[in-house]
């Protein structure tokens, strides 16, 4: 049976802009029903606010069902929130208990201005998806699709790369921004597949040199995979790795260069 | 029948109409294609295939987006699967048949035409889906799997886990990106359409707000596609995402494009029951489930104990027992009805009682919890993070929630609004569902439209337009629709009330529900038709948005998509009133059978009901177009 959370203390990053320093701002909540969602109880606080006379917070969201990798928000410090493979707003307040204390900041990463309050630009990572983060094919000329059989374990294994929500948690929990896990993601899932044969190793060098030049570089901390709701694998970055590596031997481009 | 409701639908036997009219269409030469621009608002399945196939055809594409990135699309959401009849499974699936279950699921109230040839584009949207690298399910031999869904007596739902929509919105988004980084393309993201611009009567662009700036600017092109998505969240709780809304839906319709059937809305029998009152959405569960759930309920009233301890003899299947041969697979409508039946016969289950259970714990004991949760999981893993409880071990609570809506902008065969050189495709459109639509036919319909339909009756629209000129962003009824979409948002800021946009939206969304919902009378309709009005003006006097105009303002957008709900709330209860039969989604309880199914009248109301805004939604003048039956034939829909 649901039971109500009473005292709690919410100290939550405003910024009123890009070029806003920004700081935190402490709200005192109570009567939170532990059946609310995080992102319920925000919108509690932000009604209090508006009958207040006050701005509300500005946070991202939209599907609230963990699929559209628009929630983005750092709770006490980990990147959505304490329960593991779980995005923000798939995160419900049984969670937490009476008389606690939530910091709640936006995604931090030099690739990620704020916008305003807890909300963030991650276009840098579309940039990535598009120099080849795609298959070729265009409408009208594809071949029946049953021509090409594709093995279980191998559609399993794309599938479970193609998962990523591009919610950029990853980024946000690297210490160096790195935006390896994401990369790889979208890299394997197609470079799993027979039909992404034909662009495998121009996509994985595309890919991976537009990533570098937005984000920090991996150093393999580990802490994305901890942070990603979707729990994808960092087993997917040794992947990516390995194809950029063939990439430049079949490029030839590391020979003519050494 | 007005005459703007042309169907424009080609001569010639059901089969060959699409043909014929590819056959017949005007071209444009590929070298000419650049000169013109194509305005597509939505990057959803219908918008991301259509914007991604133009600019491959060498047109000139501007995508248009409220989302930060084209990619989080609603569309996303979309869990159980695609319809496709490709046979692969020798289950007797064709064309015909696919066409036929969806002409009978829409119970007999949508233009035969269009779903024929939404039937015949199914397969090549598989094909071209496989191709863009979706990581369909597969059988061990390699081959794609397909699985049944509610409405159908084969297995014709290609999937992907529980996220065919993701994987099929990520498909059409990665092919639109690649447009983007052709440069082929321009994406404005985070960009809000506010305004549909005429000029001589025919479409000249739009009117946008940005949502980071709040710079409102025009856009002109030779032709606009609204790929906008449903009005669900007219009832404020449903199971869109939150920032779903009619508006662009709905300023195309004030500047003459007609709203079609805004009275078929559908209620999806499988969502999880409201538990307190902030809640802001509901959650599906996948349609799925019900391949291997089994719905039930107490016999008794009021019977408080939980589930494992009711035995066997005390439960009522009751889909089981009404519609034995589809079971609980029973269309949509059907299911909603009976769980609202369940539950106000005082036998819902749950703490709220607000509740029937689907109950796994059969198929568990059939497959084994493996194969249960590899078909599954992650809906299991979704069901028990919200609510709590372990889906394995205690039977999930169900109940229906509003979910999709079949009407929207009426469009010709050729996608075409009333409104020339204005498009509507996928959710936004009214076209292919009749009064209810089938599982897994949404995904079919949006991708049929962008990337298999628009990208030929565009042509046909602009190839006569070849060196003319079109009007630009200066011409004055662009400069006039942006000084009235400013005054309109100040407008908002100025009211100085004391109640937010979404205290109003969860008032009307009240209403519209208790009202309009899953069974409707003359007497409720015109109490909403008193209450929403009233509700209304409140609004224009008491409406409070807090901060400014000039940077984000996510109270000041709610309060824009709010004003626009409104309004159609209105039409909606008008078009529900004046529907005096019942059909698919739309129930009257004036008109039922001897045993509670929904009683058609084929001979007042075979007709699509097209409003023609007059200047206020309670003025709104309703037109008719007449749907004849040529390859089916008007039978009562029976699932039993
Ligand atoms: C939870 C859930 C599960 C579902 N599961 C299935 C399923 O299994 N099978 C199935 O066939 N169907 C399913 N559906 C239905 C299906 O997902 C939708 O009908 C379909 O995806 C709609 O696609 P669309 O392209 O028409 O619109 P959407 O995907 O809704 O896209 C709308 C686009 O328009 C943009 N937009 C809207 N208004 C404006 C504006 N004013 N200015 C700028 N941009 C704007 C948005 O940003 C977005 O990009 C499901 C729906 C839900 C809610
Ligand atoms: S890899 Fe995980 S954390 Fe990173 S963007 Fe994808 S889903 Fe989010
Ligand atoms: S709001 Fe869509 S993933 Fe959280």
């Amino acid at each position: 049976m649901s039971h109500q959370l009473q005292d709690l203390t919410l100290k939550i990053w405003r910024q009123s802009g890009p070029a806003d320093p920004g700081h935190f701002e402490s709200y005192r909540i109570d009567a939170i029903s532990d059946e609310a969602s995080f992102l319920e109880m925000l919108d509690v606080l932000n009604e209090k606010l508006i009958a207040e006379g006050l701005e509300a917070i500005t946070f991202d969201h939209d599907c609230r069902e963990g699929i559209c990798g628009t929630c983005s928000l750092m709770i006490d410090g980990q990147a959505h929130g304490p329960q593991r493979g779980t995005a923000t707003c798939q995160l419900h307040m049984r969670k937490f208990k009476s008389g606690d204390t939530i910091v709640i900041e936006p995604w931090r990463a030099t690739a990620f201005p704020v916008v305003k309050d807890l909300m963030v630009d991650r276009s840098p990572l579309d940039r990535i998806i598009e120099v080849g983060g795609f298959i070729t094919a265009n409408t009208g000329g594809a071949p029946d699709a049953n021509i090409i059989p594709v093995p279980k374990p191998v559609a399993d294994a794309s599938m479970d790369a193609a998962e990523c929500i591009g919610c950029g948690a990853c980024v946000a929990a690297c210490p160096n921004g790195a935006a390896n896990l994401f990369t790889a993601a979208k890299v394997s899932h197609l470079n799993l597949l027979p039909q992404g044969q034909a662009e495998r190793w121009s996509r994985v060098e595309a890919m991976v040199e537009t990533m570098d030049e937005h984000f920090g570089s991996c150093t393999n901390h580990g802490e994305c995979e901890a942070a990603c709701p979707k729990s994808i694998s960092i087993d997917f970055i040794a992947l990516m790795n390995r194809d950029y590596l063939k990439a430049k031997f079949k490029n030839r481009k590391l020979i003519s260069q050494s | 029948m007005s005459d703007k409701l042309q169907s424009k639908t080609p001569a010639g036997a059901m089969a060959d109409k699409w043909d014929n009219f590819k056959a017949d269409m005007k071209l444009v030469n590929p070298n000419n294609k650049r000169k013109f621009k194509v305005l597509v608002v939505g990057s959803g399945l219908a918008g991301a295939s259509a914007a991604a196939t133009l600019a491959e055809l060498g047109y000139d594409v501007e995508v248009f987006t409220f989302h930060d990135s084209p990619r989080r699309a609603h569309s996303i959401a979309a869990q159980g699967g695609i319809n496709a009849a490709k046979n692969y499974r020798g289950d007797g699936d064709s064309i015909h048949r696919l066409f036929y279950d969806t002409v009978k699921g829409g119970d007999f109230r949508a233009r035969e035409a269009n779903v024929h040839r939404l039937a015949e584009v199914s397969v090549n949207i598989i094909d071209q889906m496989v191709a863009q690298g979706v990581p369909f399910a597969r059988e061990y031999g390699g081959l794609l799997d397909t699985r049944s869904f509610g409405g159908a007596q084969l297995q014709r739902t290609f999937y992907a886990r529980g996220q065919t929509g993701q994987q099929l919105l990520l498909g059409a988004y990665q092919q639109l990106a690649r447009q983007i980084g052709l440069g082929a393309v321009k994406l404005w993201n985070r960009v809000e359409l506010v305004d549909v611009v005429t000029v001589d009567g025919r479409c000249a662009g739009i009117v946008t707000r940005d949502l980071v700036t709040g710079e409102v600017r025009s856009h002109a092109g030779h032709a606009t596609v609204l790929a906008t998505g449903g009005y669900g969240n007219a009832f404020f709780l449903s199971t869109n995402a939150m920032n779903c809304n009619v508006t662009a839906a709905w300023r195309a319709h004030r500047k003459g494009a007609y709203f079609a059937n805004p009275c078929y809305t559908q209620i999806h029998p499988t969502c999880i029951p409201q538990a307190d009152d902030t809640q802001s959405k509901l959650t599906l569960m996948s349609e799925s489930l019900r391949n291997d759930g089994r719905v039930w309920v107490p016999l008794q009233e009021g019977d408080g104990r939980p589930a494992h301890e009711i035995p066997e003899h005390e439960r009522d299947y009751y889909l089981e027992r009404l519609y034995p041969s589809f079971g609980n697979l029973a269309p949509r409508d059907i299911s909603s009805r009976a769980a609202k039946r369940a539950v106000d016969s005082g036998r819902g289950v749950g703490p709220l009682k607000n509740g029937v259970y689907l109950d796994f714990s059969h198929a568990i004991g059939r497959l084994g919890k493996d194969v249960v949760k590899e078909r599954y999981g992650n809906l299991f893993d979704m069901y028990e993070r919200i609510t709590g409880e372990n889906p394995y071990d205690v039977p999930m609570r169900i109940y229906p929630a509003s979910h999709y809506t079949m009407g929207g902008l009426w469009v010709d065969y050729e996608l075409m609004t009333t409104v020339p050189g204005l498009y509507a495709a996928g959710e936004a459109n009214f076209s292919d569902h009749g009064a209810n639509r089938l599982g897994a036919s949404a995904l079919m319909q949006g991708l049929a439209d962008g990337y298999f339909v628009l990208p030929y009756t565009i042509g046909n629209y602009l190839a006569p337009m070849l060196n003319q000129p079109v009007p630009g962003t200066d011409h004055p009824a662009f400069t006039a629709a942006e000084e009235e979409a400013r005054a309109r948002f100040q407008g908002y800021l100025d009211v100085r009330g004391s109640r937010s946009p979404d205290w109003f939206h969860r008032e009307l969304g009240k209403i519209i529900w208790d009202k309009c919902g899953m069974e409707r009378t003359a007497e409720g309709l015109q109490q909403a038709l008193a209450d929403i009005p009233a509700l209304y003006e409140e609004f224009r006097r008491d409406l409070r948005v807090t901060g400014n105009g000039a940077s984000v303002n996510q109270t000041l957008e709610k309060a824009g998509r709010v004003d626009d709900f409104f309004q159609l709330g209105m039409l909606m209860c008008r078009d529900a009133l004046e529907r005096n039969e019942s059909c698919g989604g739309h129930f009257r309880a004036e008109y039922q059978d001897d045993e509670g199914e929904a009683a058609r009248d084929d001979d007042n109301f075979a007709h699509v009901a097209a409003w023609e805004w007059s200047g206020d939604p309670m003025q709104a003048v309703r037109h008719k177009e007449e749907l004849e039956f040529e390859a089916v034939h008007l039978a009562k829909r029976s699932y039993k």
